[in-house]
């Protein structure tokens, strides 16, 4: 059964030196703030896995969190570049960067593959694509039937999945609708699962288009509201399109983002609910 | 007679090639406003699909992402990402797959990976995002770019997404099922691949623009067609529509923030 604790909690708990973490979101529902608090505890060596890596991902690498980035596409959405995840792959700052580059079907397929128990997926993909020769996790397998070769991808199976949600009861049953991304497959091929919610509820109304994870494949629910800012939570919190504008120039330098970081993040204290202040 | 800028020809341009498709799937930025565009302007119903899952989004704004709320909210199915690209775009549902680029070659071949050494590149771009597997398993493949030497380079350091690969025969041998780029339009012109060498020529140019322009804003020897066609001017329908959605979208945001 998932225990209902706080996000310092649950990350302290779950998340290790070393580790493969997923902080999954598709622009929607984007764990932001499970983020920081990992970036406050400062874990190291991580394997970050995400299909669109954003700001959070670009202020973790920033922060020295990570080893290894595997992913589909990085940039800020509609702004530009990732000006700390290219400065760590350009320049090794503050540590190097090794990255795992797949195409978005490619990385579907790879989660898709581990929340079923598999070890790899197939999919029709990057044929003549230079990524093939770069990864060592993309390969061809021939069709049993038909001869034919096609794309083999390994499973992705995060120690850690993360992810942000509008709410949950209060045995742990976590609700989301609206874009849902990847973040079912992202769960069910972890081996722990921490998500944060807008709120705690004693009920789960039923949504169209609706998902529901039920308690017994969540590890951990802390209540984070607005735990997906600048990313919003559809029906609680609206998209902060100038804070994905804004964080083109904080990003830019290494003093202005380390300065950022150190008072919005490093010296922001969760209150009661969850939120940073 | 109206005036216009050159990025509004290369929008308008592209959202005239998007005539008669059924289903579009949509990169975020210029083929996303084309695409948008396309929706004012034809009537018919084109059906764009989102990346994030969006199937059928009928935004009324522009969304800076492709996981918008909005595209969500107006969508006619969301569906979760695995499935939009294993069931919707894999499957050959697409008609026309609408891509933009960092760099693109003579056989409209794209990076979006790096440039200069893989490993440790001088510059590190975005990657490969859905790009890969819309080149290979859309109809049709359109490209939008502004144009100059920067994009159009001789040789691409890292191939992303395939175009045309080394050249004629290519897609076939790599087993790739869509037709691959019919159409790259920029801010200057437009070019076609050549139907037996499968190389990029320059067919249309837009008013005002030479054709030593569009060669010199190219980073190879560019072949051009025997008869370049001056692109029809945007009509007064074509630029209100662009501009009210551009207006539109810029209220939204402003009044949002």
């Amino acid at each position: 059964m998932a225990e209902i604790t706080s996000l310092r909690e649950a990350v302290n708990e779950l998340v290790h030196d070393g580790d493969t973490v997923s902080l999954e979101g598709f622009t929607h529902l984007i764990p932001t703030l499970a983020g920081h608090e990992i970036i406050r505890q400062e874990r190291r060596d991580l394997t970050l896995v995400r299909m669109t890596p954003d700001l959070v991902y670009d202020q973790m690498i920033g922060m020295g969190v990570a080893r290894k980035l595997v992913f589909s596409w990085g940039g800020n959405p509609g702004v530009g570049s990732l000006h700390r995840f290219r400065d760590a792959v350009e320049n090794g700052w503050p540590t190097p960067l090794e990255v795992d580059e797949h195409s978005h079907a490619g990385m579907a397929n790879r989660y898709v593959a581990g929340a079923s128990n598999l070890p790899f997926a197939v999919l029709r993909g990057y044929q003549g694509s230079g990524l093939v020769a770069e990864s060592e996790t993309i390969s061809t397998v021939t069709c049993p039937f038909t001869g034919e070769e096609l794309a083999a991808v390994a499973a992705v199976n995060p120690d850690v999945t993360v992810i942000h949600a509008q709410r949950a009861d209060r045995q742990g049953n976590v609700q989301l609708w609206g874009i849902l991304g990847v973040q079912k497959e992202a769960v069910l091929a972890a081996k722990r699962v921490i998500i944060t919610v807008e709120e705690i509820v004693d009920e789960l109304e039923p949504r169209p288009g609706g998902l529901v994870l039920p308690e017994w494949v969540v590890t951990a629910v802390a209540p984070v509201p607005g735990g997906a800012h600048p990313s919003y939570a559809a029906g609680y919190t609206t998209r902060d399109n100038s804070f994905y504008s804004d964080w083109d120039a904080i990003s830019r330098d290494r003093d202005t983002f380390t300065e950022w970081m150190d008072e919005h993040v490093l010296d922001a204290e969760l209150d009661s609910k969850g939120a940073a202040r | 007679m109206i005036e216009w800028t050159a990025d509004e020809m290369m929008t308008v341009a592209s959202a005239r090639t998007l005539a008669g498709a059924r289903t579009c799937f949509v990169g975020i930025g210029l083929p996303s406003t084309a695409a948008n565009l396309a929706r004012k302007i034809h009537e018919t119903g084109l059906v764009l699909i989102y990346e994030s899952g969006t199937i059928g989004a009928k935004p009324s704004i522009l969304p800076l992402s492709i996981g918008d709320g909005e595209l969500a909210e107006t969508a006619d199915s969301v569906v979760p990402v695995p499935e939009i690209f294993n069931y919707w775009l894999q499957s050959g549902r697409c008609d026309v797959g609408f891509l933009g680029a960092a760099q693109v070659d003579r056989f409209a071949n794209i990076n979006t990976t790096t440039i200069g050494r893989a490993r440790q590149p001088d510059l590190r771009l975005p990657g490969a995002g859905g790009a890969p597997e819309i080149a290979a398993h859309a109809g049709k493949v359109l490209i939008t770019v502004r144009h100059s030497k920067r994009v159009f380079v001789d040789r691409l350091g890292f191939v992303t997404s395939v175009g045309f690969g080394t050249g004629a025969g290519d897609r076939e041998r790599l087993g790739l099922q869509g037709a691959g780029p019919t159409e790259v339009i920029t801010d200057l012109g437009i070019m076609k691949p050549d139907p037996g060498t499968r190389e990029l020529t320059l067919v249309e140019v837009h008013p005002g623009v030479t054709v030593e322009q569009v060669v010199e804003a190219t980073g190879w020897p560019l072949v051009v067609a025997d008869e370049v066609a001056t692109t029809p001017a945007p009509t007064e329908n074509e630029l209100s529509a662009l501009r009210k959605l551009h207006a539109d979208t810029k209220e939204a945001h402003s009044a949002r923030s």
